[in-house]
């Protein structure tokens, strides 16, 4: 029920992320999702792509340096109080987003956030019992 | 009007000076191999006995001492003098894989705070003046030095220390401070705070000694003019006592060695032959009045040029130019030792590749150093907080190792420059 992550370290200088997304449309990569974390200096791109062992082959190939993580896709409603609802369910449940972020677009009506967690087993579990709907990689068009 | 501190010393002719020297290297060297195991093993090694030592001429039979032989004969192993003799210890600051701890008797002390008396008089002061030291005082050498000379000479010392720079303000307006003792870069920094502050016409200063690390003749410039003062500079290293070596006079054309006590030598640093006078090279000293500590032919790494040129100033001992350069990869940041080896240790024990780069500059008068690091697979996270961590804590180690703040930078992987396929270590963007 996860979704593959890439993320890639990214040194603050002009022209890194413009290489990435060069590299990523030349062979055809398409991105569902892109977030990024930066210190003065530095900083993690996250990306969810259409695919993502191609993705990261070619990304290391290139001399970056990249993890995969497996994410949560979580169907939120897309009107106020949507997010919250959810952040309230995972929050009494003592379970701590690392980070989140929001897809591109919207799926019949509703929006899709990614939840990093230690442990998406657990969290999937709760959104499920909460009647909250996880969005699968398939629903984002991955393969 | 040149004024002396020990006039019959400093002006001395050659012949004179040559009799002091041939006279206490022969009973130094004796007392040296009497007392010193690890030296006399050198000696041994190198064949030579104290007997095969009867002058000056002699003294290129003499086995060399690095600081790699300190390190290995730390703490003790150089002590020529009983510990009920010793009163005191000074150390480089913060160099853990490389510390020097030199030890002196009150006899040395009382030497070495000569020597820095012979500065501060060389550079104008008298029992009427009021000598503000704001070198650090502890373990490092130019606060104990310059406060012990400031005192022999009779100037009021005020014993400011480093740092605090309202405070140090404040006493040297307040108390109208006519000489000033620091490192050049943190003089720059004062000039700079007084003009800023409108406090120039509140000054009394006529005179700086500023020594502890390289400064340029640009740098003197711009200190004279801004605090409207003669600028002077001062040499020394903990393993020889500490500032007060030599130091510059009246003509500020070179720094003269106080060679009562020290005998210099100008060696290649490649094959260790003493080179003629007037060559370019690694200066060497040998004490010849130490008692606790006293090093024979100690490699400074230091490179220079030796002149025996007549001076106006009419001392007579032999002037060293400013330090050119090394002749190994240490570099001296903010008056503080650092070798490229103690960040490649910090960074190998923190799961850092040994690959990095140095980049050490000069930004507003005062010394920067920046660890460029690359990052590895294992020590990449998706979680910036756990980059984030992992920088601190490389950040405290290098700073426990080093005794400064270093920053560090990551980069991505392959971006540190190769030339021949070799890392380039240091970049010193210094301009000195």
């Amino acid at each position: 029920m996860t979704i593959p992550q890439i993320s890639v370290f990214l040194e603050n200088k002009a022209g890194q992320l413009a290489d990435i997304t060069a590299i990523l449309s030349e062979n055809q990569v398409n991105m569902r999702a892109i977030s990024i974390a930066e210190t003065a200096d530095y900083g993690v791109l996250r990306l969810i792509v259409d695919d993502a062992p191609k993705a990261s082959s070619i990304l290391l190939e290139h001399g970056f340096i990249l993890t995969m993580t497996p994410v949560v896709g979580v169907a939120v409603s897309d009107a106020p109080g949507g997010l919250s609802g959810v952040l309230g369910v995972v929050s009494r449940a003592g379970i701590d987003v690392e980070y989140m972020y929001s897809v591109f677009g919207q799926k019949d009506g509703r929006a899709c956030m990614i939840f990093r967690v230690a442990d998406t087993d657990v969290l999937t579990a709760l959104l499920k019992e909460n009647g909250i709907d996880l969005i699968t990689g398939e629903d984002l068009g991955i393969h | 009007m040149e004024n002396y501190y020990q006039k019959e010393i400093e002006t001395a002719d050659r012949e004179q000076i040559l009799a002091w020297q041939n006279e206490r290297l022969v009973r130094q060297v004796r007392r040296v191999w009497d007392h010193v195991p690890y030296y006399r093993a050198k000696m041994e090694e190198k064949g030579v006995a104290p007997e095969d030592i009867q002058s000056v001429e002699d003294l290129h039979k003499l086995p060399f001492l690095t600081k790699d032989d300190l390190r290995e004969a730390y703490p003790y192993g150089l002590l020529a003098s009983p510990l009920k003799d010793c009163v005191r210890i000074q150390s480089t600051s913060g160099t853990t894989g490389r510390r020097v701890v030199a030890f002196y008797t009150q006899h040395d002390i009382d030497l070495w705070e000569d020597c820095c008396a012979r500065a501060i008089v060389a550079a104008g002061g008298t029992d009427e003046d009021v000598c503000h030291v704001c070198y650090g005082y502890g373990l490092f050498t130019g606060g104990p030095g310059l406060n012990g000379g400031s005192h022999k000479v009779g100037c009021l010392t005020l014993p400011l220390s480093s740092g605090n720079t309202e405070r140090q303000l404040q006493f040297m307006v307040d108390l109208g401070a006519t000489i000033l003792c620091c490192t050049p870069s943190y003089a720059a920094y004062l000039a700079e705070s007084i003009h800023e502050r409108g406090l120039r016409d509140q000054i009394k200063l006529k005179a700086g000694i500023f020594g502890a690390e390289a400064w340029s003749e640009q740098m003197r410039q711009d200190i004279q003019n801004k605090l409207g003062i003669k600028a002077y500079d001062i040499y020394g290293l903990t393993e020889t006592s500490g500032p007060g070596v030599s130091f510059e006079c009246s003509e500020q054309t070179g720094m003269h060695i106080n060679e009562d006590h020290f005998i210099a030598e100008i060696i290649d640093p490649d094959t260790g032959e003493v080179l003629p006078e007037g060559s370019k090279g690694e200066l060497v000293f040998t004490a010849i009045t130490k008692e606790a500590f006293p090093l024979l032919r100690y490699r400074t790494r230091d490179i220079c040029v030796l002149s025996r040129k007549k001076c106006s100033c009419g001392r007579t001992h032999v002037k060293m130019s400013k330090p050119m350069g090394r002749s190994d990869d240490m570099l001296i940041v903010k008056g503080v030792n650092v070798f490229p080896s103690q960040i490649e240790t910090v960074l190998l024990e923190q799961g850092y590749p040994a690959n990095y780069q140095i980049i050490v500059d000069r930004i507003k008068n005062s010394d920067t150093i920046e660890v460029m690091v690359e990052m590895t697979p294992e020590n990449f996270s998706d979680n910036l907080g756990k980059i984030t961590e992992m920088e601190k804590a490389l950040v405290s180690a290098l700073k426990a190792m080093l005794g400064i703040y270093a920053k560090v930078r990551l980069v991505a992987p392959k971006s540190i420059t190769r030339s021949e396929g070799k890392a380039v270590r240091v970049i010193d963007k210094r301009k000195i």
